[in-house]
């Protein structure tokens, strides 16, 4: 039995330190359930293959307000800013917490506003906050998420306008980066953060994590994206951190005709799971939803899904592509729900994966549930290894065998590539992964 | 240039070259023809290193080098070219990427500087003209859709690219109607000089009109039977492979008495 006592211990003081909070009642609801539900061992159905429990054998740290958090140099920070971070709207989060004074809004209040969720429950957005945070807390129930939940503290509300630039013409990216601070302790950092995308709004999110120092460090961390009517969010998820143990939820709520591109990338970390949701709860939401994994070493990644048509004429796209090689284990699991209104339901999902040693291993389980009767769904997965004939076929032209590997394994990744829209961070990803393969180019 | 001595393979325990002879020399055309499953196809892998083809016994050099001991790679980079009886496809992989990482590693190997973006679509829009290929096929992915003769083509493009000393072309008359096989004998013939073998893989006397050959050799159960010069291949055409599958059993229950009496 795992000691979480720990928890208990943080949760009180944090509670204690926020009596009268607005979202005082939300954790207490959320840590009754946590202490029913406990962490997911193996014999969760959701769980099965990706061992959490033993992250859990450790005593953290968290950090339960800003201030206590010490100096990270500038030079770390560059270090693991994105492309084209000059003109981003930069969100900066220690070890869970949201940092404003490293943070910079560069985009007007009228295109962007960022604050804190206890402040937007004191504003204008109150009834919007109340409304949407926690809608994911229906569709995860485990003891992890309401881990979380439990927590909820200062993360921050973001509420999107409508645009009013040109079509086509996107506000400034927005940056969320993630940063783990185990210089001194074991972290468990849990940030928690909410976008509402207004009705014709057109916002490009990226998330990134990264660690500094040694300790262990594990971050359970959602995000909750409310899409409007009409609205199009973009998102990218960019998980490069070796030893970075996560679970990270992206929880999409499209509650009218709109649009959503979400795309999640692993080439590093510990233990790794990303549940990612698409509630399509409008009629005619249009979803993409894309993964890659390239993982090596021990790395253990798992990438729930799930796509849930609630309402009539939903499109979705669902593809994810994984290369494992060495001791990595790779995990799908992609539910696609159809409800009883949904009909006329357009969804389509594949998973497709290379083997690179015989050590590494992938479990695929595509998951359709159907209840209404008029719905076109496709799934399929393959699971294979390198091929053969494509590396004789490039070293008889010449090409060195570890050239002609890296090739083809980024030929393999490229329909993935090809669906980060932004050239930037495209070209950015693109050289992460020649760097991993070792591509001269 | 290549000298091949007394070469046996195997694949998967099943002997296939049972004792192949044969000498290359520079500006030489050679045909090796044969009918289905006698170790033609095999012989062309075994020179450009397939590792699935285990050589058992025998000798084989190529400039005087050990040609066994190199990896495909460097066969390549020595002059050696296979024009693929199959041409691979590769998704995701445009012919024009793999084109130029292959001239640049070859010129890598040889102490050369990579060719410039300028240069290297000079030299391509120079060699494409060889094979009448088209532009729109540079920018998608390896022969992924291409039909079987502009597959052809872009193997003899791609030979024209890399000017090798030795081109092994498996059965590149496969598969095509005769206009293709006009362009791509074109193209090989452009590429003929002095400097250059060209070794042809084929099973039909057709290719041999229009690539005419020095040499003929016949490939059969694993071994070069008969040599001769181009009238062997009409000989071939006009009889069929038949006349050389009785003559070889004959010639071998005749030798035996012989190598019974020397024992």
């Amino acid at each position: 039995m795992i000691d979480l006592s720990y928890i208990q211990k943080r949760f009180d003081q944090l509670q204690a330190s926020h009596p009268n909070d607005e979202l005082a009642s939300l954790r207490t609801e959320a840590f009754n359930r946590f202490t029913r539900l406990g962490i997911p061992g193996l014999r969760h159905e959701e769980w099965k293959y990706t061992n959490v429990s033993n992250l859990f054998n450790n005593e953290y740290q968290q950090a339960l307000s800003a201030s206590a958090l010490s100096g990270i140099d500038q030079s770390f920070l560059d270090s693991i800013r994105l492309p084209g971070s000059t003109d981003a709207d930069e969100l900066f989060f220690v070890n869970g917490r949201f940092i404003s004074s490293l943070s910079s809004i560069r985009s007007s209040n009228d295109e962007l506003i960022v604050i804190s969720l206890p402040e937007a429950l004191k504003s204008d957005f109150a009834a919007i906050v109340k409304q949407h945070l926690g809608h994911s807390n229906r569709y995860l129930e485990d003891g992890i998420h309401a881990l979380n939940t439990s927590f909820i503290n200062d993360g921050v509300f973001i509420y999107v306008h409508p645009h009013l630039k040109q079509p086509g013409d996107l506000n400034r990216p927005l940056y969320f980066y993630h940063i783990s601070d185990v210089r001194d302790n074991h972290i468990l950092s849990q940030p928690r953060n909410l976008i509402f995308a207004a009705g014709g709004s057109r916002i490009q999110i990226t998330e990134t994590f990264a660690t500094i120092g040694t300790m262990d460090n594990l971050s359970n961390q959602v995000l909750e994206v409310v899409v409007n009517k009409d609205a199009y969010v973009e998102y990218y998820k960019i998980q490069n951190t070796v030893n970075a143990n996560q679970i990270s939820t992206t929880h999409f709520h499209q509650t009218g005709k709109s649009y959503v591109h979400a795309l999640s990338l692993t080439l590093n970390g510990g233990t790794i799971r990303n549940n990612t949701n698409l509630i399509l709860d409008g009629e005619g939401c249009d979803s993409h939803l894309y993964g890659l994994y390239l993982i090596n070493g021990r790395t253990h990644v798992d990438n729930h899904t799930l796509v849930d048509n609630r309402q009539p004429n939903c499109y979705s796209k669902e593809l994810y592509k994984g290369i494992m090689d060495e001791y990595a284990t790779g995990v799908f699991n992609g539910k696609i729900k159809v409800e009883r209104l949904a009909q006329k339901t357009n969804a389509y999902q594949s998973n497709k994966n290379i083997l690179l040693s015989d050590h590494a291993s992938i479990n695929t389980k595509p998951q359709l549930e159907i209840f209404a009767d008029d719905v076109k769904c496709s799934h399929g997965c393959t699971v294979g290894t390198l091929d053969e004939n494509a590396m004789f076929y490039l070293q008889a032209r010449g090409i060195p065998q570890q050239n002609a590997k890296a090739l083809l394994l980024k030929a393999f990744a490229m329909d993935i590539l090809v669906q980060i829209k932004p050239d930037r961070l495209r070209n950015y990803v693109e050289q992460l992964i020649s760097d991993r393969l070792l591509i001269n180019e | 240039m290549l000298l091949i001595q007394d070469i046996h393979a195997e694949t998967d325990g099943k002997k296939i070259l049972k004792g192949v002879n044969l000498e290359i020399k520079a500006g030489e055309v050679h045909a090796i023809m044969g009918p289905n499953g006698s170790g033609k196809s095999t012989l062309a892998l075994v020179l450009a290193g397939r590792e699935e083809y285990e050589v058992t016994q025998g000798r084989i050099t190529f400039f005087g080098k050990n040609l066994l001991e190199l990896s495909p790679e460097d066969r390549a980079h020595e002059g050696m070219f296979l024009a693929f009886q199959y041409p691979v496809e590769i998704p995701g992989v445009s012919t024009t990427q793999f084109i130029k990482t292959a001239v640049n590693e070859n010129r890598k190997y040889h102490g050369e500087a990579p060719l410039d973006a300028v240069a290297f679509l000079k030299l391509m829009k120079e060699k494409m003209r060889l094979v009448d290929m088209d532009q729109s096929l540079l920018t998608r992915s390896m022969n992924e859709g291409f039909s079987g003769g502009e597959k052809k083509r872009n193997e003899i493009f791609q030979m024209a690219m890399l000017e090798p000393s030795l081109a092994i072309l498996d059965e590149t008359d496969s598969g095509l109607d005769i206009d293709a096989l006009r362009i791509v004998a074109k193209g090989v013939n452009t590429l003929r000089n002095e400097n250059r073998a060209i070794l042809l893989i084929t099973h039909y006397q057709r290719l041999l009109e229009y690539i005419v050959p020095d040499f003929v050799h016949v490939l059969y159960n694993g071994q070069i039977v008969r040599s001769g010069t181009k009238d062997l291949a009409l000989e071939l055409e006009e009889k069929g492979y038949d006349f050389i599958r009785e003559e070889s059993e004959s010639s071998v229950s005749a030798t035996q008495p012989e190598n019974i009496s020397k024992t």
